[in-house]
């Protein structure tokens, strides 16, 4: 025992711990902008009439949620290139979080429209809407809106998730700290300060998402 | 293809061990957590208020944190306050702790949608607080709690690839070595991943049996 903190050596490289926290939210974004299409496209894929279609997207989704997302980047990362496929260590890493926040996306948007009212929708083809219409003009808004929360955690996940970035050494938050550590051997203070911002920036987005929910009207 | 199932051959001892190691780190996790979360979950709705607080500040600080920044810390920082651990025992710690608070979360939520009258209820036939628990609402909770506890199971199954980092020799770990004797990185991988699936899907299945058990009351 007798261990003192001494935060000096931390706070000296504090500025890469942020750039590192500003590159994970930027691959957070990043990856949850690719997931929502994916998400989007398969969740409508999901509760439409074909087979096919269907079996597709839960087969997508049950391999993709039952991977470890470590396995899933370095496959991306160091398994592709063998098949000629090659992406830098961001792109894969963005890829490889997309396909992951796809899956979970896809479940949040799908449940988003099971809780659509079917009288609304047999209401908007009674006045005469086409079947694409309904669905952007009607359907995707309130979908949008009881999906908005879910969507939310799912952000707040995959921001945790970008830490697993540091595996490929993208210099985001946690392979700065892990530098940090290894440089200066300040152990405790360099995981408090490390723990000490994701928390924050989670409760931050927390608390962002919470008033954005405000503005959408509820149904 | 040849050539895989000739190292897969050679390596399948490795193999075995490291998957067997991600099943006893992830069962030994679910197991602490369970415990930690019941209490947790427990003080987050009756403990009196000086209680809670801590409690939720730990639920909170553990749920905002990523599982590989708790692993990195619980693998680095006991060593500095003079608690040796081994790199599997850090790893077990980090996971339960994860596990700790998300089940709590889960217990917090399913004790809360059992109706107050139960509990008055209960009072009212002369139960003591733990007799009302044991025999009125942790029955009932835990069937609420029981799908997001398998789910919670799944995330350690797939949280334990990320103790591969520190150098616990788990089914991850071992894929790597094996990769870095024969080259067979996609084959490896995709097997390894398909061992995973496997695990998971397995612990999906078996929480639908129990589930389907204890809704046909």
């Amino acid at each position: 025992m007798g261990y003192s903190l001494q935060f000096g050596a931390v706070w000296a490289s504090f500025g890469n711990l942020l750039s590192g926290l500003a590159l994970g939210l930027g691959l957070a974004v990043a990856a949850v902008a690719c997931g929502t299409l994916i998400g989007l496209v398969a969740a409508f894929a999901s509760v439409s009439s074909s087979r096919i279609a269907r079996v597709l997207v839960g087969g997508y989704v049950m391999l993709i949620r039952n991977l470890p997302l470590l396995v899933l980047v370095l496959l991306v990362y160091f398994a592709l290139p063998q098949l000629g496929i090659r992406f830098d260590k961001y792109e894969s890493f963005i890829g490889a979080l997309a396909l992951y926040a796809g899956a979970y996306l896809t479940e949040v948007f799908r449940a988003g429209l099971v809780a659509v009212p079917k009288g609304v929708v047999e209401a908007s083809r009674a006045i005469g809407l086409t079947w694409v219409q309904t669905n952007v003009w009607v359907v995707a808004p309130i979908m949008m809106r009881n999906a908005l929360p879910s969507m939310g955690n799912t952000f707040i996940g995959m921001f945790k998730d970008s830490s697993i970035a540091a595996a490929i050494a993208v210099p985001e938050l946690t392979f700065q700290a892990r530098k940090i550590n290894v440089d200066t051997f300040r152990v405790v203070e360099t995981w408090l300060v490390a723990s000490g911002l994701y928390i924050a920036t989670c409760f931050a987005i927390a608390a962002l998402l919470r008033r954005l929910e405000r503005l959408f009207p509820k149904f | 293809m040849q050539p895989f199932l000739n190292q897969i051959w050679i390596a399948r001892w490795p193999l075995w061990e490291g998957f067997l190691l991600t099943i006893e780190v992830a069962s030994a996790a679910i197991l602490f957590g369970t415990v930690l979360g019941c209490i947790c979950g427990i003080q987050l709705v009756y403990g009196p208020a000086i209680i809670r607080i801590p409690f939720r500040v730990y639920v909170d600080v553990m749920r905002g944190t990523p599982v590989l920044v708790l692993i990195l810390a619980a693998f680095y920082i006991p060593s500095v306050a003079g608690v040796n651990l081994s790199a599997t025992q850090a790893g077990i710690l980090a996971l339960s702790l994860f596990a700790g608070a998300h089940i709590g979360e889960l217990m917090r939520g399913a004790l809360q949608a059992i109706p107050p009258g139960q509990a008055e209820a209960a009072r009212s036939i002369g139960l003591t607080f733990p007799q009302t628990l044991a025999y009125v609402l942790l029955p009932q909770a835990l069937r609420s709690a029981l799908p997001p506890w398998i789910n919670t199971g799944v995330e350690l199954i797939k949280g334990s690839s990320l103790l591969s980092i520190i150098g616990v020799g788990e089914l991850l770990l071992k894929t790597q070595e094996v990769i870095g004797r024969t080259f067979l990185t996609i084959e490896f991988y995709v097997f390894a991943g398909a061992l995973y699936l496997l695990a998971n899907i397995f612990l999906d299945q078996l929480g639908k049996a129990i589930e389907r058990r204890v809704q046909g009351r």
